[in-house]
């Protein structure tokens, strides 16, 4: 009798708990980003309009991003610099698509505790964050301040040599 | 006692069907997304597109349809892309502070023709195409009503109704007379797969995509319900058996 | 409360600290009639259906907007866009209907069996309330969708209000927020459909506690005599609650999966519109018999007075019904009356669904004048002057007799 009892318990608690485990998923997903939302997961930017040592800044899945056309003496501060002295140790070239090594494409936060960064700014000719003094240089990585990690490069394509999609 | 009110419950619900009296029945069509196993005939939602596009949308918005989601009748995302930036969107302020018009994206909701109520029924003697997004299921028996309605400007006035001008004779619609004009003529829409384009043909098409537009949902919420209701069916049956059992040494 | 057993262990340490394992030895253990039928499953799927309502509410709380500029469209999107949020709506709107269903078969248990007879009165009382609160909690949920009905049925019915002398307009300018349902109202309403089910959980605890101190009822409206009346509750209701959700349940997802509309109307999905009035303006099927006895009398306030009072009337039926005998089953003909009772409560939702014109007004009011019939006159009379059916000696000896219910 004891062993039937034990069958009926066990399946009855296994039906159960299949039931209520399949209905959490949905409850789960539901809080997920929904479709219209991952409809705006992408941003496509024109570089057209963007001259040389400009630096735009483009609105990307509700963050602020920064689109700069680095002059060759930009370029070439940051090729310069030994990883060593690197907080965050990043080449150039990791940083950058091959070929198109003028476009630097950062989110725009401070990887200290958020604030946005002022372009061509501090002692690195880079981006100075005035909340804490964190001081990136010419692509982005950290050089001198609080923050831990260099600026975020987002995933991000070139469509052609004058559009990217961000995301 | 249980089954007494099974009983009286199921009456109940029965007594429920409310038709709009006033309106002729419209006659009940075969449609492929009827039934548990019901499905979005993918062609004919494109085609329906298609005489939505080119016939319904000069007077009727779709205000709830974003681009995207056509994806779901079977267009590839270039395809909706090119669909999308066919049409021009007020958007801004740019960083000047400008208002400025762009082509729509995926991400953007089908043009609608008026920019607002009122100057809908300015257009339209005062009568306001409603938006269709949802007519399938803002009418009873949506699918058939639609249906019939766009087929019944063709049936006589047998009971001498005096129509105004500027309104026709439909039987299917509340009050037998309609503002809107008959929209579909034979051949008036060009189908890319081929298709005779005859007002019947026009008619199931566009009720095919108007009833995937008001309900994307369905095939997913139909094959989740066949999945559910086998597991209940099982749940509960076991359930049953195990009752039994356990209560036959009650004395 | 003397613990039998030991707990030992963690469990011990908690148990010292909060009584969480005898209390649930107390509900398992708890002794309940043998003899009681389907009709006692109610209860039990009334809570599930609360907390379902309460799980799904939550969740489309999380993406709905109360404004009226974006009602309409924070419930399309969740139809469209949310992860499963067409499952989250359909279960929330199709579980109302289901949640008045299983209500509705549980008052009908209790007005059969008498089990608001002494000594559950008070049971009755917070029974009622709870409905009463359900009904609010529905009303203004039903609103929250900005459809045409959801407006119209709020206009017409918060006007109602307007029909008590001198503070009636006041009460409802009040009400609205403004001089029309508008943005405050539907506001308000989202406020107050949020924390009204949380009452309601208040009160089913309340409700429980109360029907606890005496005990279930039973078929045979007979009191437990000895412990060979009763049997432990779990399993053997536990495991027969479980028999009744599954059957809740296959309704349940029938509906939410393949006719999840059935039980709506389709006006309510035109947006709403304070310039053009529905042909016909109808509340959901659950309200309809109240509609129906609201409507059947042609002065505004004594129709309003009827619609309240053919709820309050139950307040009243532990005094009303004066026959010692509490179950239908020894009433041959309270039983009849009953029955009629129930046919008329159909008819008069049949008629609160059907425009007020022509032949439906009498029939409305011939309905509407029998339910208070019942109640006034019918029941108080059968129960002074009927000759009841021998009762059973016993429970159990009932139990043996029909064993297997």
């Amino acid at each position: 009798m004891t062993n039937r009892r034990d069958f009926i318990v066990l399946t009855a608690s296994a039906l159960t708990a299949i039931g209520a485990a399949s209905f959490m998923w949905p409850v789960i997903d539901s809080l997920n980003p929904s479709a219209d939302v991952l409809a705006l997961a992408s941003t496509e930017v024109d570089l057209t309009s963007i001259k040389e040592g400009q630096v735009v800044k483009v609105a990307w899945r509700g963050k602020p991003v920064f689109v700069k056309y680095r002059t060759p003496e930009e370029i070439a501060a940051a090729k310069t610099v030994p990883l060593s002295e690197l907080r965050d140790p990043e080449t150039d070239e990791q940083r950058t698509k091959p070929g198109h090594e003028q476009w630097l494409i950062m989110v725009a936060i401070c990887t200290h505790l958020g604030c946005i960064p002022i372009p061509d700014s501090g002692d690195f000719g880079g981006y100075f964050c005035p909340c804490h003094g964190s001081d990136y240089d010419t692509a982005g990585r950290i050089r001198k301040g609080p923050a831990p990690l260099n600026l975020i490069i987002p995933e991000y394509k070139f469509l052609t040599d004058t559009k990217i999609l961000i995301g | 006692m249980r089954n007494f009110l099974l009983i009286i419950f199921t009456i109940f619900i029965s007594l429920m069907a409310n038709a709009n009296e006033d309106a002729m029945h419209p006659k009940k069509e075969a449609w492929p997304f009827d039934g548990i196993f019901g499905k979005v005939d993918r062609e004919a939602a494109q085609r329906g597109y298609k005489v939505y596009k080119e016939v319904c949308s000069a007077c009727h918005s779709m205000d709830l349809i974003a681009f995207r989601t056509l994806t779901d009748i079977g267009f590839s995302k270039e395809e909706v892309k090119a669909l999308a930036a066919e049409s021009q969107i007020h958007d801004g302020p740019n960083d000047q502070g400008e208002m400025f018009d762009r082509p729509r994206t995926p991400a953007d909701f089908l043009p609608a023709p008026f920019p607002n109520e009122q100057a809908a029924r300015a257009a339209n003697n005062g009568a306001y195409p409603p938006d269709l997004s949802l007519i399938i299921k803002a009418r009873h028996d949506g699918a058939n009503y639609v249906h019939a309605l766009l087929n019944g400007f063709t049936e006589p006035n047998k009971e001498g109704l005096v129509i105004p001008n500027g309104m026709y004779y439909n039987p299917y619609f509340p009050g037998h007379k309609i503002a809107m004009a008959p929209p579909l003529a034979e051949g008036q829409v060009t189908f890319d797969d081929g298709t005779n384009s005859t007002i019947e043909q026009m008619s199931r098409d566009v009720v095919v995509f108007l009833q995937w537009a008001a309900e994307p949902e369905m095939e997913v919420r139909k094959r989740m319900g066949i999945k559910t209701m086998i597991f209940l069916l099982i749940f509960t049956g076991f359930f049953i058996v195990a009752k039994r059992r356990i209560w036959k040494n009650v004395k | 409360m003397s613990d039998k057993t030991e707990y030992k262990g963690l469990k011990g340490w908690i148990e010292h600290r909060l009584p969480i394992f005898s209390s649930l030895e107390h509900f398992s253990k708890y002794q309940t009639p043998k003899n009681l039928n389907y009709a006692w499953n109610f209860g039990s799927m009334a809570g599930i259906a609360l907390v379902l309502q309460i799980l799904t509410g939550l969740l489309l709380a999380m993406h709905y907007t109360p404004h009226i500029k974006m009602a309409f469209q924070s419930v399309e999107s969740i139809m469209r866009d949310v992860n499963y949020g067409w499952l989250l709506r359909y279960m929330h709107a199709v579980g109302a209907s289901m949640f008045f269903m299983v209500v509705y078969a549980h008052i009908a248990r209790g007005l059969y069996y008498g089990s608001y007879k002494s000594p559950r009165e008070l049971l009755w009382f917070f029974g009622i309330i709870l409905f009463l609160a359900m009904m609010a909690t529905a009303f203004m949920g039903y609103v929250l969708p900005w459809g045409q009905m959801s407006f119209w049925g709020a206009t017409v019915i918060t006007n109602l209000f307007s029909a008590f002398p001198l503070v009636g307009e006041s009460i409802v300018t009040w009400l609205w927020g403004g001089f029309s349902v508008g943005n405050p109202t539907l506001n308000r309403f989202f406020a107050l459909h949020y924390l009204l089910p949380f009452m309601l959980l208040g009160l089913v605890v309340i409700h429980i506690a109360t029907l606890h101190q005496h005990g279930s009822n039973n078929p045979t409206g007979l009191d437990v005599k000895s412990k060979k009346d009763t049997i432990n509750f779990h399993p053997y209701y536990t495991v027969k609650d479980f028999v009744g959700f599954g059957i809740f349940f296959i309704i349940y997802a029938y509906f939410v999966f393949f006719e999840p509309n059935y039980l709506g109307h389709p006006d309510n999905y035109i947006p709403a519109n304070p310039m053009v009035t529905p042909t016909h303006i109808v509340p959901e099927w659950y309200f309809l018999p109240f509609y129906a006895i609201l409507r059947s009398i042609p002065n505004k306030l004594a129709g309003v007075l009827a619609m309240f009072g053919s709820i309050l009337i139950l307040f009243f039926l532990p005094w009303l019904d004066k026959c010692k005998i509490r179950s239908g089953n020894y009433r041959p003909i309270f039983k009849v009356a009953y029955l009629f009772f129930i046919i008329d409560v159909v008819f008069l939702g049949w008629l609160g669904g059907k425009p007020a014109e022509g032949d439906y007004i009498s029939m409305a009011q011939v309905a509407t004048f029998f339910y208070f019939f019942y109640f006034l006159i019918l029941v108080p009379v059968i129960s002074i002057y009927e000759k009841t059916k021998p009762l059973p000696a016993s429970i159990s000896e009932d139990f043996a007799k029909h064993k297997g219910a």
